[in-house]
């Protein structure tokens, strides 16, 4: 990698953080304009966001502006402080996510040795922000709905954790440039030409990883903490205006950089096959590339949100510790042994 | 050099402020919410030694999984708004003295064993791979008995927590 420009840390940092601050809240805009708006629109003939404008394209300005306009409501027996931090606390993981997420071999904000450890940690921050949420609103619904995202979100973690141990031990590395690397120079029986994505080999992982990654993001059918239908709107039942808008953001944002997390370590990341791994011109091209496969694994997120049903609360316990967990313990095993062997 | 010193008095500042309100604060769930920045501010003090692999394991062990249970816990019973509770036990003074106690001790040991030696923060940064190197061959015997430890304490919750 031959470096193009050197600048001092503090520019750089500041360019950095700039980019980030333009890119996140782009990536919820282009899930919740692709997906919520237009393919939702269609499976589920709602035919209203489908025609403010060229394409639809006019919806996203009419609702920013509708949720700025709105009133800032505390309620009355409400903890100010409390309330005010919490949807701050669950943007702000969505944020640390970006930190990591690579999208060329020099293309990332800071490309940390603990990689999708340190992912899993923050992510797993926005856990404390609904909580807080939820007690904060002083209802008891919302205090319902923050307990449930809790002990989901715990149960979920595990899976999830876990199944990114067996891209950890076939990789080598918990550093997620290095996990790219590792299927771009890797071999299918021989055979390089399109290195060796993980999915293959990891084919377990990737469904469990997909699995519980649909339940951290709360998306249905496990979005029994935002239940509409029981509890009016869950943890952010309270929350109106910018404030909503923030965990909207979160939730999409956070939506879009756990796919882009399965590209990286399934789908072969930002690698093109035939370019060398170090090669500069991937940090134009690997952009569009990871864009491409963060949009497919979105669609099957989104697939998945709007065709199913909302799961019973106990069939979700079970299913995350007496299914998934096993499966993914067995994944290890299994990982370890081939490892060892070959 | 600066810049580290900086932001050790203010992560410092923020610790022990956070920790003194955490003991002070008459709402249950304040003080919870105080601990967390306690240990986020650890956490962050990790990072200005280069112990990138141990912060991030603080992130994920104590904010990510025992607050979040220790929250869950505190709401599923009882957990007031404003400032209802009286938190503060009679038996505070000795709580006092007995953390006083514990920490003169380790300022005491620590200026005795390091005196004057200053920190190496330029020096190599230990990468992950050398964290579990040094877990699995110097350190395997603490580390298996830590797991023993752990495993004996998860089995004796389960047992005290067996209704039948």
């Amino acid at each position: 990698m031959t470096t193009l420009l050197a600048l001092p840390y503090w520019q750089e940092t500041g360019i950095k953080l700039g980019l980030a601050l333009v890119v996140i809240p782009t990536t919820s805009l282009i899930l919740v304009y692709l997906f919520l708006f237009k393919m939702m629109a269609f499976m589920q003939s709602r035919l209203g966001p489908n025609d403010t404008g060229p394409y639809g394209t006019l919806q996203l300005i009419a609702e920013a502006i509708k949720f700025l306009q709105k009133e800032d409501i505390h309620p009355a027996q409400a903890d100010r402080r409390v309330f005010r931090m919490a949807p701050v606390v669950v943007l702000a993981s969505t944020f640390l996510l970006y930190v990591v997420l690579p999208a060329g071999p020099d293309a990332v904000v800071e490309d940390l040795d603990t990689g999708v450890f340190y992912a899993m940690a923050v992510s797993s921050l926005s856990v404390l922000g609904i909580l807080m949420a939820g007690w904060a609103s002083a209802n008891k619904y919302a205090l319902l709905g923050g307990l449930r995202a809790a002990g989901q979100l715990i149960a979920y973690e595990l899976p999830l954790i876990l199944a990114v141990m067996g891209v950890v031990i076939q990789a080598e590395t918990l550093n997620l440039q290095g996990i790219v690397e590792a299927q771009a120079t890797g071999e299918i029986f021989g055979f390089g030409g399109i290195g060796n994505p993980f999915i293959l080999t990891q084919f377990l992982a990737f469904l469990i990883f997909m699995i519980a990654a649909q339940a951290e993001l709360t998306q249905t059918p496990f979005d029994m903490p935002v239940a509409e239908t029981e509890l009016v709107g869950g943890f952010h039942v309270e929350y109106t205006g910018f404030r909503f808008l923030l965990f909207f953001m979160a939730e999409f944002g956070t939506a879009f950089a756990f796919s882009a997390l399965a590209s990286v370590m399934f789908l072969g990341g930002w690698w093109i096959p035939g370019f060398d791994v170090d090669d500069n011109i991937l940090n134009v091209l690997g952009p569009g590339v990871m864009l491409a496969k963060i949009l497919l694994v979105a669609f099957f997120i989104f697939w998945v949100r709007f065709t199913y049903p909302r799961l019973r609360e106990d069939q979700l316990q079970k299913f995350a510790w007496k299914v998934l967990i096993p499966l993914a313990l067995a994944n290890i095993v299994l990982t370890g042994i081939f490892k060892v062997v070959f | 050099m600066v810049a580290q010193n900086i932001f050790f008095g203010i992560l410092s500042a923020i610790v022990i402020l956070s920790a003194l309100r955490m003991v002070t604060t008459r709402n249950i769930v304040h003080a919870a919410l105080y601990l967390v920045a306690v240990l986020a501010g650890l956490g962050a003090l990790y990072v200005l030694l280069t112990a990138e692999f141990v912060a991030t394991t603080q992130v994920l062990v104590y904010i990510g999984a025992v607050m979040v249970l220790f929250l869950f816990g505190i709401m599923l019973t009882k957990a007031p708004l404003g400032n209802a509770m009286e938190m503060t036990g009679k038996q505070w003074p000795i709580a006092a003295g007995v953390a006083a106690l514990l920490g003169g001790v380790i300022v005491y040991s620590l200026v005795n064993h390091f005196g004057s030696d200053r920190l190496v923060t330029d020096g190599p940064i230990y990468r992950t791979a050398d964290v579990s190197d040094e877990v699995f061959s110097t350190y395997i015997v603490p580390f298996e008995a830590v797991s023993v430890l752990l495993l004996a304490a998860l089995i004796g919750a389960i047992v005290l927590a067996r209704k039948d």
